[in-house]
């Protein structure tokens, strides 16, 4: 699949700007380049990583997905409640348990269901994606409250722990998560027929329904994908905490996006591609974990990293119109 | 009026425009023609402030201007009608025509009712008969040409530039048009006339330029010059337009339709389609002649299955019944469109040649699920030589292709799929003389190998010249049908004008 010169060149600029970057906190904060911070910054990354990898997909479409960080919530807390007190069924004293595996596949069913669901929405009653998916971020936050009834359900066991924070060949668990994630996305995204369609709808939804492809089918595909990939978010987040927070997840969407956007990917759908998201989720958290060695403020981290995704699109543009 | 002189452009390094000279005058129409490719648009983009970087220099009312962008030109009295309409779709009629130039009152409050007034006239004067508040996107394309033209004459402009102002609309619109173009000659205006088509310069035009590769090749008045010289002009070579020769088709029964009906898409009870019912048989070319809004487009959709929920009506391919109720079953049954605008329904701009031919047939290229890349790339390399897309290669993106390449994109993409019957909606609007004859030679080699193919056309020289029998829609219903001896243009036009008005 060949991409729009613009873009390889946006690429190669986003990791000319990754490199500075780097070189810049090594030599500002001497705890940056060491391999502890290395793999600090990856475990960090990896959800974001994950989410974003689904959204990118979305973006491609030309659709949004804000409900993201909801249905992590949601899916996280299914999991660790299960896994902790599995489902008493009302009435006759019946209970049910769940084995890790159990609770897991139930967390990552959860976020299925609710990316299924925001596609229905989104292809049957051609609602548009911000707003169904807006829908869905209330809805699925409410859900997590309900579920959870406001507290977070900690204790999950060394076992489900060692999702968040085992290493497994010398590597975190979460970044091999990440990297079975982004490697299974990119060649679905290249090599396959249903890649091809999600760039061709974002391209031109007319011809592309004309071209004899089934739209709606592809939408509600793409968005369980990016369900699916938030519940493994939520699993990797609540096994890393060792607890579902009712609040997990808050604002992951934006994170999220901000990757997305950052890695050259346009809004408008078409173009753009899932290693770039990745490039501009390393960007981001290399930021946030430089930033935090500096000791720079928090509330000056989140001013520095919106001007980053300005800065971001702006280069973007100028790299369109150029060509 | 407006004297250009010695223009150059370059794009890239590449040059568009040499040393192109060009005088208007007042109560003159000009004709600008010239293949796809040549720099018409380039020229007529530096004129109109669109591109203000070029070489050489124009001369207005005697004083030499530059103009930063298009408004500038406007104040100055030179206005654009685009070849893409440049109308936004979700205002109306008056906010449209008025759009930029709002009249307000001293409160600085918008003067509706004057401009809902003015915006009546216009559409009174170009015979447009819809209400000035009616919403854009609610127009059929030719229309919206219409509110283009209005667009312009608001303006008082002296000089009135229009891009292949008839490639959308129907031969009865033109008419109007034309009389339109009388009336500004009148007014003295200066009207730059570009298009395709030949025979309407040599009805309405006083001069011409003819532009190749960037230079003027000829220039001079319009009497006294023969077609077949402009031609040569253009192209630089002889070429002559096809000749049908009558052809007795097998008659095989391939595609028959029976009884179709369509109903508006408003919720309305009107119909666009009504009780149409025809046969296509193999190896044939079936031309459907209609003016605008005649439904000729709407029923190659409602074939396709555009509009399951909208219609009734029976289809049988080769005999067995077959209803499609989106547009991938009917390509799965062997039916596919060529639709009538190839930018917004034929492709995919922003993405490659290969990507586009590719893009229906991808099931034929991989193994469950799986692109073959190299296989991919064979597909698209045998259509590109077998069709003779003239592209740099199969990863050239489609925008960057000419209108008839584009257009050759779009029906590779379509036989890919290995069709029995294929659809093709306007299939030479907006491209030149010379890729408009290769298509029509396309059709017929394609008809001889066994395909079915039904030719939509608001073109009857373009009907004439390609079909083997003719059908002709009026008001969404089949009012003629001529085999192709029979078919002239007199009995086409007179079977598709509506009866009631």
């Amino acid at each position: 699949m060949s991409r729009p010169y613009s873009l390889q060149l946006a690429k190669f600029q986003s990791l000319i700007a990754l490199f500075i970057l780097c070189l810049a906190l090594s030599i500002l904060s001497d705890k940056f380049l060491t391999v502890d911070n290395g793999w600090n910054v990856l475990r960090q990354i990896s959800v974001n990583i994950c989410i974003s990898v689904g959204m990118t997909l979305i973006v491609l479409t030309s659709g949004i997905d804000l409900s993201v960080g909801s249905v992590l919530a949601l899916s996280g807390a299914i999991t660790a409640g299960l896994l902790k007190s599995g489902i008493e069924l009302p009435g006759n004293d019946l209970f049910i348990g769940f084995t890790m595996l159990g609770a897991i596949l139930a967390g990552l069913l959860t976020g299925s269901v609710l990316g299924c669901f925001n596609g229905w929405i989104i292809t049957r009653f051609k609602v548009p994606p911000f707003v169904a998916t807006l829908g869905m971020l209330t809805i699925a936050r409410g859900l997590t409250m309900l579920w959870t009834k406001g507290y977070p359900i900690s204790g999950l066991g060394n076992n489900f722990a060692f999702i968040g924070s085992g290493w497994f060949l010398g590597i975190p668990v979460l970044v091999w998560i990440a990297s079975v994630v982004v490697v299974l996305s990119v060649f679905m995204s290249n090599k396959t027929a249903f890649g091809r369609y999600i760039f061709a709808i974002g391209g031109n939804e007319n011809a592309s329904r004309l071209s004899g492809i089934n739209i709606n089918k592809v939408k509600v595909l793409v968005y369980t994908i990016a369900g699916l990939l938030a519940a493994v978010g939520g699993i990797m987040v609540t096994s890393r905490l060792d607890s579902a927070q009712p609040n997990a997840g808050m604002s992951y969407e934006l994170d999220s996006i901000a990757a997305v956007v950052i890695g050259g990917t346009s809004l408008s759908g078409g173009r753009g591609s899932i290693m770039g998201t990745v490039l501009g989720a390393i960007i981001i958290g290399v930021l946030n974990n430089g930033l935090v060695l500096l000791d720079v403020s928090p509330f000056w981290q989140q001013v520095v990293k919106g001007f980053v995704i300005l800065f971001a699109v702006i280069i973007d543009k100028a790299n369109s119109k150029a060509e | 009026m407006l004297i250009a002189e010695n223009i150059n452009k370059r794009f890239a390094g590449i040059a568009a425009l040499e040393n192109v000279s060009l005088e208007l005058h007042p109560g003159k129409v000009t004709a600008i023609i010239g293949e796809n490719g040549a720099g018409k648009s380039t020229l007529m983009k530096i004129l109109s402030g669109v591109y203000p970087d070029y070489e050489g220099r124009i001369l207005f009312n005697d004083k030499e201007v530059r103009f930063a962008n298009p408004k500038e030109a406007q104040e100055c009295g030179i206005t654009i009608i685009h070849q893409e309409l440049n109308l936004i779709p979700g205002l109306s009629i008056t906010e449209n025509v008025f759009l930029g130039r709002e009249v307000s009152n001293s409160w600085n409050i918008l003067d509706q009712q004057a401009m809902r007034q003015k915006t009546q006239q216009l559409l009174d004067k170009l015979k447009l008969n819809v209400s000035p508040d009616t919403t854009i996107s609610d127009l059929k394309v030719g229309q919206q040409q219409v509110v283009e033209i209005a667009k312009a004459l608001l303006t008082d402009s002296e000089v009135i530039i229009m891009d292949e102002p008839t490639s959308a609309i129907s031969d009865h619109e033109v008419e109007i048009l034309f009389g339109i173009i009388e009336g500004l000659r009148k007014e003295n205006k200066a009207i730059v006339y570009i298009s395709h088509k030949l025979d309407e310069l040599f009805r309405i035009a006083d001069n011409f330029v003819v532009l190749r590769d960037g230079k003027v090749t000829e220039c001079g008045e319009m009497k006294g010059i023969s077609h077949d010289a402009i031609i040569k002009k253009m192209v630089g070579r002889d070429i002559q337009l096809r000749e049908h020769t009558y052809r007795e088709t097998e008659r095989q029964v391939l595609l028959e339709v029976k009884g179709l009906s369509l109903k508006s898409t408003d919720g309305s009870n009107k119909f666009i389609l009504d009780d149409v019912s025809f046969q296509l048989y193999k190896k044939e070319v079936l031309g459907i002649f209609g003016l605008m809004g005649a439904g000729r487009t709407e029923l190659l959709e409602t074939i396709m299955g555009v509009y399951p929920g909208l219609s009734n009506g029976k289809l049988y391919l080769e005999e067995k019944p077959f209803k499609a109720k989106l547009p991938q079953e009917a390509i799965r049954s062997g039916l596919v469109l060529v639709p009538e605008d190839r930018k917004q329904n034929g492709l995919i701009l922003g993405h490659d040649v290969k990507n586009n031919i590719s893009l229906s047939s991808l099931k034929e290229v991989s193994k469950s699920g799986i692109l073959n890349t190299g296989r991919e790339l064979q597909l698209a390399d045998k259509y590109i030589s077998a069709l003779k897309i003239k592209t740099s290669s199969a990863n050239q993106q489609v925008k960057n292709l000419s209108g008839g390449n584009q257009q050759k994109v779009v029906l590779a993409k379509c036989l890919a799929t290995k069709p029995k019957v294929l659809m093709l909606d306007e299939p030479t609007r907006g491209i030149d003389v010379n890729a408009k004859n290769e298509i029509y030679k396309l059709i017929a080699e394609l008809s001889a190998t066994g395909l079915g193919i039904i030719v939509v056309s608001s073109e009857l020289p373009e009907i004439l010249a390609v079909s083997d029998r003719v059908l002709v829609m009026s008001e969404g219903k089949i009012t003629a049908e001529f085999t192709s001896k029979e078919a002239s243009e007199n009995n086409i036009l007179k079977a598709a004008i509506p009866k009631t008005i």
